[in-house]
């Protein structure tokens, strides 16, 4: 559960959103075509694949809902996931077959 | 408006139209997961109207959960989001000379839907005016966006009456990896996505989510410096 007080969640709420809006404006708004450093533009390519795997690493290896203890069944549905991800480049259905497989997994193993 | 034959409004909608496909559930999940963290009906659509962008709302929602400080969750989110400056860079030749406050409304609805199909669209017809490209975009937005608020609603609305038994706590890891695995399409980005998991899992135990950034911060050099050396070797 988030521990934050409403004002406090409020203030991640608009923040976040005005942050988002300026990143989607900045180019387009601000900084029109002036030329950037080539390695600028590179570097922002990958800020997803560099962010989110690291933030959802300890989710899957150490889960909160098993007091941190590694879990067959979410270990199990996390490979599938990404699996069906990576081959299919199609990402409702790797969450699809990733739930599938969470449950029918957490069922097998009681 | 200039005489070209089929509006690019309409275009742009039919060309958005399978996107809802992914829109609708994914905006239902965020619904859920934001639900389940404690957040109200009112913020959980303020966030997703306000942000309108899954990955960075389902990142900011699991700090906010982690217990990080505000900054540390605006930082991390916000990171998440950065390559949409890349998606805004590759719209001022085709939108740049259009007038501000459309350029503002695009940046808005400037998402990773709208900016790819977009800018495939541009590269193919450059000669179309900005008239007709700003359209183009707000023709995709217009199936996307009522189902990306919807699914939300939906979402959050039906997600805080589901049973414990749904292993609901795994639906934004399973989202976030769905999200990446197709992301990860050569070396460098697949370099980049183990150094961030090595590094954030070894970094796990420092304060305040710090072990994240900088592990994301490593990450964009290995992958940049990859593709320097693939390039390097190419040439």
């Amino acid at each position: 559960m988030i521990q934050l007080s409403d004002a406090q969640l409020w203030l991640v709420i608009v923040l976040l959103g005005a942050g988002t809006f300026l990143i989607r404006f900045s180019f387009l708004g601000i900084i029109g075509d002036r030329p950037m450093p080539r390695w600028v533009l590179r570097a922002l390519r990958y800020t997803p694949v560099a962010v989110i795997p690291g933030l959802v690493a300890p989710l899957v290896l150490w889960p909160a809902a098993t007091d941190g203890d590694p879990d067959p069944a979410r270990l199990t549905a996390a490979a599938v996931t990404i699996a069906v991800g990576a081959i299919t480049k199609n990402v409702l259905a790797a969450i699809i077959v990733g739930a599938v497989t969470l449950f029918g997994m957490l069922w097998l193993l009681g | 408006m200039s005489k070209e034959t089929s509006s690019p409004f309409w275009r742009g909608a039919r060309d958005g139209a399978p996107f809802v496909l992914v829109i609708a559930p994914f905006g239902m999940l965020f619904g859920v997961v934001a639900t389940e963290a404690g957040m109200d009906l009112a913020q959980t659509m303020s966030m997703t109207v306000l942000v309108i962008a899954g990955a960075a709302q389902f990142a900011a929602v699991s700090q906010m959960i982690d217990n990080a400080p505000i900054f540390m969750v605006l930082l991390t989110s916000l990171a998440v989001n950065l390559r949409m400056a890349m998606y805004s860079a590759t719209m001022v030749p085709h939108l740049g000379k259009a007038s501000l406050w459309k350029r503002a409304l695009v940046a808005y609805f400037l998402v990773d839907q709208s900016a790819v199909l977009a800018s495939e669209t541009f590269e193919k017809n450059p000669e179309r005016s900005v008239a007709w490209k700003v359209a183009y975009i707000l023709g995709i937005m217009l199936p996307v966006t009522p189902f990306w608020y919807g699914g939300t609603l939906f979402g959050a609305v039906v997600g805080g009456r589901l049973p414990e038994s749904f292993a609901l706590d795994f639906a934004m890891p399973i989202t976030f990896l769905a999200m990446i695995a197709p992301m990860v399409k050569t070396l460098p980005h697949l370099a980049a996505a183990l150094t961030s998991i090595t590094l954030a899992l070894l970094l796990n135990g420092f304060p305040y989510g710090t072990g994240l950034i900088l592990a994301a911060f490593a990450a964009l050099a290995v992958g940049a410096l990859t593709e320097w050396k693939l390039e390097g070797n190419k040439a």
